[in-house]
């Protein structure tokens, strides 16, 4: 069984790297700056909340644009992946119904080709650091493990969500009063320890939970201090996963009736 | 190896009519509450069974609603079908709705690669069959130019040109004769003739009885979703003849 899916997988991989490909390609084709958008559009939010919340609470902190820069990144890969994977299923179609392909590969692609470009605009977190003087130091190597965990949410989310929308459209609107409402509960303009009594919130946000990890890692802590925040979204993201995966197994016969 | 390249054993395809309209939460919501919920089943497909031997040029008859496309998509593997299973032996080509895979945004070049990703190609083999593809479709000036400028026409040749590059165990063909204009019907007509002599098992649906009688030395005959006859091809179309009457 497990095999014959290996196989399967082999076979359709060139397909895997085809739609990755597509979805870069196609996302800035026609706009003059092209892939340098990338660089450039986290660059500017950044800039624009650095400006409105930056006066408000980070004042003391010279280094606070680069907090803004690395919550809004790994946010923003969450929030376009998922919606990104859940709306590849209605986007392909034309294709689902005219040939067989293994279906996982459409919100796969989607999630990939995100992950892809979240790594490009990596490089503008490598040029804040420096001009921000943080230096990081050998901990920014634990940092690929909060980008795995994300990765694996984004997946995981991506897959429920595209299972769910084949069935329920609203979805696509609801997911994003959610992803608002997921942003603001992950500190990514503001320190926590402002929130007061709302701490809790953060406690079951393993996106925010993420972001934390990774901010460690980039300021040279050690993120293991406190292992409940690296332990919760560790769970989370594989639970995710392995719930995703099985719900779309287990409807993917069906999409191709409500597509 | 097995005799069949394709074996169907006891087909059934059913939809739920009513469902397909319901994709908001809300309608869903208040039919189930107030226990509206019911499904018009249609049955496309049931009972259906037959074998195909290696080699045999099958013709599928029917008229307008008999199950001749649906049957096609199961065993495409499109369709996953409600009860019963298809085995196939063999690498399998369908030639159904030709291009349907390509991105509009895309240029020609873009979507060949594509599209023979969706078919199951290798990279290696596309890069090598790449010149071949543009030539069989003759599309040389127009290659790097996006797809969405292409007219209907092109767009069909570039789908036959991709599809018919691999040697394939098991063809299923749905009206694909009639690509393009003469010049061109005639070239592709040529291509699929030279594929029946390497000894292709074939699957064919065609309103045109002359045309499947040209082709095929086998046929069924469809009628709501029944299978209705099975056999030689002029038992067959006698009966279809005499149903069409």
């Amino acid at each position: 069984m497990l095999k014959k899916q290996l196989k399967t997988f082999k076979k359709y991989r060139f397909l895997l790297r085809e739609l990755v490909k597509k979805g870069i390609k196609l996302k800035y084709r026609r706009s003059y700056l092209g892939i340098l958008w990338t660089l450039l559009e986290p660059l500017l939010t950044t800039c624009v909340l650095t400006i409105v919340f930056g006066t408000f609470f980070g004042k003391d902190d010279k280094t606070f644009p680069v907090y803004i820069l690395t919550g809004r990144l790994l946010y923003s890969f969450f929030s376009s992946g998922t919606k990104a994977a859940m709306k590849s299923i209605r986007q392909h179609a034309g294709m689902i119904k005219k040939v067989y392909v293994p279906k996982y590969i459409y919100p796969l692609s989607s999630v990939l080709f995100n992950f892809v470009i979240f790594a490009i605009s990596l490089i503008v977190l490598v040029g804040a650091t420096l001009v921000f003087g943080v230096y990081p130091n050998l901990w920014v190597l634990t940092a690929i493990l909060p980008l795995i965990m994300l990765l694996l949410l984004t997946f995981g989310a991506g897959m429920i969500l595209s299972t769910l929308s084949v069935f329920f459209r609203d979805l696509e609107y609801l997911w994003d009063v959610a992803l608002m409402l997921i942003m603001y509960t992950c500190a990514i303009f503001y320190k926590v320890e402002k929130l007061g009594t709302y701490q809790w919130v953060f406690k079951i946000n393993p996106l925010f939970a993420i972001i934390k990890d990774f901010r460690a890692a980039v300021y040279g802590q050690n993120m293991f201090h406190e292992p409940a925040w690296v332990i919760m979204p560790a769970v989370l993201s594989v639970l995710s996963v392995l719930v995703g995966v099985l719900m779309f197994k287990k409807n993917q016969d069906k999409f191709i009736l409500h597509i | 190896m097995a005799k069949y390249a394709i074996e169907v054993n006891d087909v059934g395809m059913k939809f739920n009519l009513s469902q397909e309209k319901l994709d908001s939460l809300k309608e869903y919501m208040i039919k189930m509450l107030k226990g509206e919920l019911k499904y018009n089943e249609f049955w496309a497909l049931k009972n259906v069974s037959f074998k195909v031997e290696k080699g045999d040029r099958v013709g599928i008859l029917g008229l307008n609603g008999a199950g001749k496309s649906t049957l096609l998509k199961v065993i495409a593997g499109v369709f996953k079908p409600t009860e019963g299973q298809v085995i196939k032996h063999g690498r399998l080509v369908p030639l159904l709705e030709l291009g349907a895979g390509f991105d509009s945004q895309y240029t020609g070049a873009e979507n060949i690669y594509l599209y023979s990703a969706v078919l199951g190609y290798s990279k290696e083999f596309v890069d090598e069959k790449f010149d071949d593809i543009v030539k069989f479709a003759e599309l040389e000036k127009f290659i790097d130019v996006p797809i969405k400028n292409y007219s209907s026409g092109m767009k069909t040749r570039l789908g036959f040109a991709i599809a018919t590059q691999v040697e394939p165990d098991i063809l299923i063909l749905d009206e694909v004769l009639s690509v393009g204009d003469a010049k061109f019907r005639k070239k592709s007509e040529a291509k699929i003739m030279s594929m029946f002599k390497s000894n292709v098992t074939v699957l064919f649906v065609s309103h045109s009885l002359d045309q499947v009688k040209r082709i095929c030395n086998k046929a069924i005959l469809l009628e709501h979703g029944q299978l209705v006859a099975a056999g030689d091809i002029d038992e067959v179309s006698a009966i279809y003849e005499e149903k069409t009457k």
